[in-house]
């Protein structure tokens, strides 16, 4: 495997061999050897088109733990309007020779096409790609979910897991239906119809639009962060109407059954989409979310770009062949 | 024409409904039918196994002059078109500068005819630089040299109802059309590709049918309303082929048209994010795409029509969001439609081609020179097709200066072998003369 641009490119056999990696990974952090040789004369590059401060330096830290070099490369407020700067800014870190390419782009497919396009000879992790997805959020959130629940195998059957707040625009919901399906959850999305994509009927899911009639019987409620401007696009009335409906407020976090969990891709909006004592109970794995996305991301640099070390010094020493 | 039109000997094609007859062809007119041997003046064409057929008519064309010469020109397009069998093109308003005054479709209209090998009668914006606010000058363009008589804001959809009542009543005092870009452009903010189960899952923002639909419904009965002719550019829905369907069984004076590529293609084309098939209006679901071909083969839709729009590489290079809408058309129309519609296994009707490429057109814009039957005394404006064959579309070896076509890898059944206009051979063996 050379690109992880969609959880679709994943079988459950290998994401269960990536989050597998991410155990043993951070097994051996808590012991003595805090940074592993593995990728040590590699260069990864964190392409972002987007601010995200903690996705990139959740990559950072996995690349950096695994002696890898990190150029961050923030294309943010140069011109995408022609789409220029993806194709040019690919064929620079081509030119400098980066084996692993992050990217966070606002458009759909940034990834895909930057993988596809033959710009650019890198391995691509998509870290976020308009309202696509995010496979590394999905797989830190599956990977917490497991820790939590003890899955040891990563096998999330019996599993119930609320998604709640804005589908249609999130990626990480994209992500994490197709990845806690595979691993074989059962998943019920909540959200006002409004923020609802229109073919969800087909994405072998529940679909509620009442949040008090599901949230006894959910072993994980995973809240999204909620956008201001979805309200002037008449997605919803108010931040107060759509808190008082879907929020995790104080008496549903109260109805939760004895165990299950809350997860938030972050950052929060405490008092919308969560109440601050939900964001702070026990029953709340978002700092965890944090931790492990490090040993997630490792994993999946592990896998990516661990195994082709030596292919990887051939080509280099082919002088003036181009690629 | 400038030079003198050399005699033409067309030996052995298959005539629709004629069968197989020798067509001679004198100043620019078909002078006699029958069986003949060469009279040693004229230059033959051996068209044994070949079908002869009027020359097609696009009423939907992007030429990008003046003003994006860098994604095509007046001249590129037209070699474009005799390869495609075109004899009479149609260029769209939104150009820069936009076609909305006499001065600027007189010039497109000339360039046209400096190029000696096919028509150009340029279609007039409805509303000054397209805006949807004020009405360009019709009559203006109507009465130049160009005698414009389709108006259309393609590309924006007059959107205004008050302003599209007053357009298509307007325009009848020269008997002209309004061909409307149906598109209701709040449901469609950013819209990207068809909304449906493909859009969802790649997180593009979807354009539903119903903004096509909810469009072409208002103008049906503002069409009815004030007694005019009302032309729908580009349908693409099973609900907008229902609409024109009722609208035609009411009387209502509407005529539709659909692209090559709403026949064939699907938005199951999106996946992968490649943008030369990012199009505007989108592909749509597969439903579609059979609702359309039954609806031209039973007359609901009118004709087929290009909406060739070329654009440079940087354009489709790139994000999706960022691309351009459009695809190239003209070259590859006639393959891509006989492919639609034998898929389910039936035979060609070349008539229904005849029809719905030259005839209908012709009859829609007024272009009395283009789409007639061959009979003596029609003009010769003709295509020559060897059904047999078929054409690998390469993206690099079009004629056009942009190659953006979809179809790139493709084997296209049917292969135009010959494009007669006016009386002269204007390509042969795929190569513009």
């Amino acid at each position: 495997m050379r690109h992880l641009l969609s959880i679709n490119d994943l079988t459950p056999e290998s994401a269960r061999e990536f989050l597998t990696t991410a155990a043993e990974l951070e097994r051996v952090s808590e012991g003595q050897m805090k940074k592993l040789p593995t990728l040590r004369g590699r260069t990864v590059v964190n392409l972002f088109f987007e601010d995200s401060t903690r996705t990139r330096i959740s990559f950072e830290s996995a690349a950096k733990r695994l002696s890898a070099d990190v150029i961050n490369f923030s294309a943010k407020g140069s011109s995408v309007s022609k789409g220029e700067s993806l194709k040019d800014t690919a064929q620079t870190l081509q030119a400098m020779g980066a084996d692993g390419v992050i990217i966070r782009h606002s458009a759909s497919g940034a990834a895909q096409k930057l993988a596809d396009s033959g710009w650019i000879s890198a391995s691509v992790i998509n870290a976020g790609d308009g309202t696509h997805e995010h496979p590394t959020q999905a797989l830190l959130d599956a990977f917490t979910i497991a820790q939590e629940f003890d899955r040891d195998s990563f096998d999330l059957s019996g599993l119930t897991i609320a998604i709640v707040g804005d589908i249609l625009h999130s990626r990480v919901a994209r992500s994490n239906v197709l990845l806690l399906k595979k691993l074989g959850a059962s998943i019920i999305l909540v959200a006002p119809p409004t923020l609802l994509p229109v073919a969800v009927d087909g994405w072998g899911v529940r679909v509620e639009f009442d949040l008090d009639e599901v949230i006894e019987i959910c072993d994980v409620v995973m809240t999204l962060r909620i956008q201001h401007e979805r309200m002037a696009d008449s997605y919803f009335p108010s931040l107060a109407e759509y808190s008082r409906g879907y929020g995790l407020d104080d008496a549903r976090l109260a109805r939760m059954k004895a165990g299950a969990a809350i997860l938030h891709p972050g950052p929060m909006n405490r008092g919308v989409e969560i109440s601050s004592s939900a964001a702070d109970s026990p029953r709340s794995l978002v700092l965890q979310q944090v931790r492990n996305g490090v040993f997630v991301r490792m994993a999946v640099l592990y896998h990516l770009l661990g195994g082709a070390h030596e292919t990887h010094q051939i080509s280099h020493s082919r002088i003036g062949e181009k690629s | 024409m400038t030079q003198a039109r050399p005699h033409l000997l067309i030996k052995g094609a298959a005539i629709v409904g004629e069968g197989r007859q020798d067509l001679r062809i004198t100043d620019g007119r078909i002078s006699e039918m029958g069986n003949f041997q060469p009279n040693g003046n004229e230059t033959v064409i051996e068209a044994d196994g070949l079908v002869l057929l009027p020359a097609f008519v696009d009423l939907h064309t992007h030429v990008r002059e003046p003003g994006r010469e860098d994604a095509e020109t007046i001249e590129t397009a037209s070699r474009a078109a005799v390869i495609g069998g075109y004899s009479a093109i149609s260029p769209m308003a939104n150009t820069h500068p936009v076609a909305d005054t006499a001065g600027v479709v007189e010039q497109v209209y000339r360039l046209g005819q400096q190029t000696g090998r096919v028509d150009l009668f340029p279609i007039g914006a409805v509303t000054k630089d397209l805006m949807g606010e004020q009405l360009s000058e019709m009559s203006a363009m109507a009465e130049s040299e160009a005698r414009v008589r389709i108006f259309s804001d393609d590309g924006k959809c007059v959107f205004d109802p008050l302003v599209m009542r007053r357009a298509l009543e307007y325009v009848k005092t020269f008997d002209g059309v309004i061909a409307q870009h149906a598109q209701e452009p709040r449901l469609t903010q950013g819209a990207q590709m068809n909304e449906g189960s493909v859009s969802a899952e790649l997180g593009l923002t979807g354009w539903p049918a119903i903004a096509e639909e909810s469009i072409i419904a208002r103008d049906i009965l503002l069409a009815e309303h004030v007694g005019s002719r009302l032309h729908i550019c580009h349908l693409t829905t099973a609900g907008g082929v229902e609409l024109v369907r009722w609208a035609k069984s009411r009387g209502v004076r509407v005529t539709a048209e659909v692209t090559p590529h709403h026949l064939l293609l699907t938005d199951e084309m999106a996946r992968g994010y490649d943008a030369v098939y990012k199009v505007n209006p989108p592909l749509r679901s597969h439903a579609d795409v059979l609702a359309l071909r039954a609806g031209l083969i039973d007359g609901t839709i009118d004709i087929v029509a290009t909406d060739h729009a070329p654009h440079p590489g940087e354009d489709k290079d790139c994000e999706w969001q960022s691309a351009a809408f459009g695809m190239l058309g003209l070259e590859t129309a006639l393959g891509v439609v006989v492919q639609a519609l034998t898929e389910s296994g039936s035979r060609i009707d070349w008539k229904l081609i005849a029809d719905r490429m030259a005839i209908a057109p012709a009859r829609i814009a007024g272009y009395a020179e283009h789409g007639q039957s061959i009979t003596v005394g029609s003009s010769a404006n003709l295509v020559l097709v060897d059904p047999m064959s078929s054409r690998t579309v390469n993206r690099e070896s079009m004629a056009s200066m942009s190659k953006n076509t979809p179809y790139d890898g493709m084997t296209l059944p049917t292969r135009i072998t010959h494009t007669i206009y006016g009386g002269v051979v204007v390509m042969e063996s795929g190569v513009a003369l």
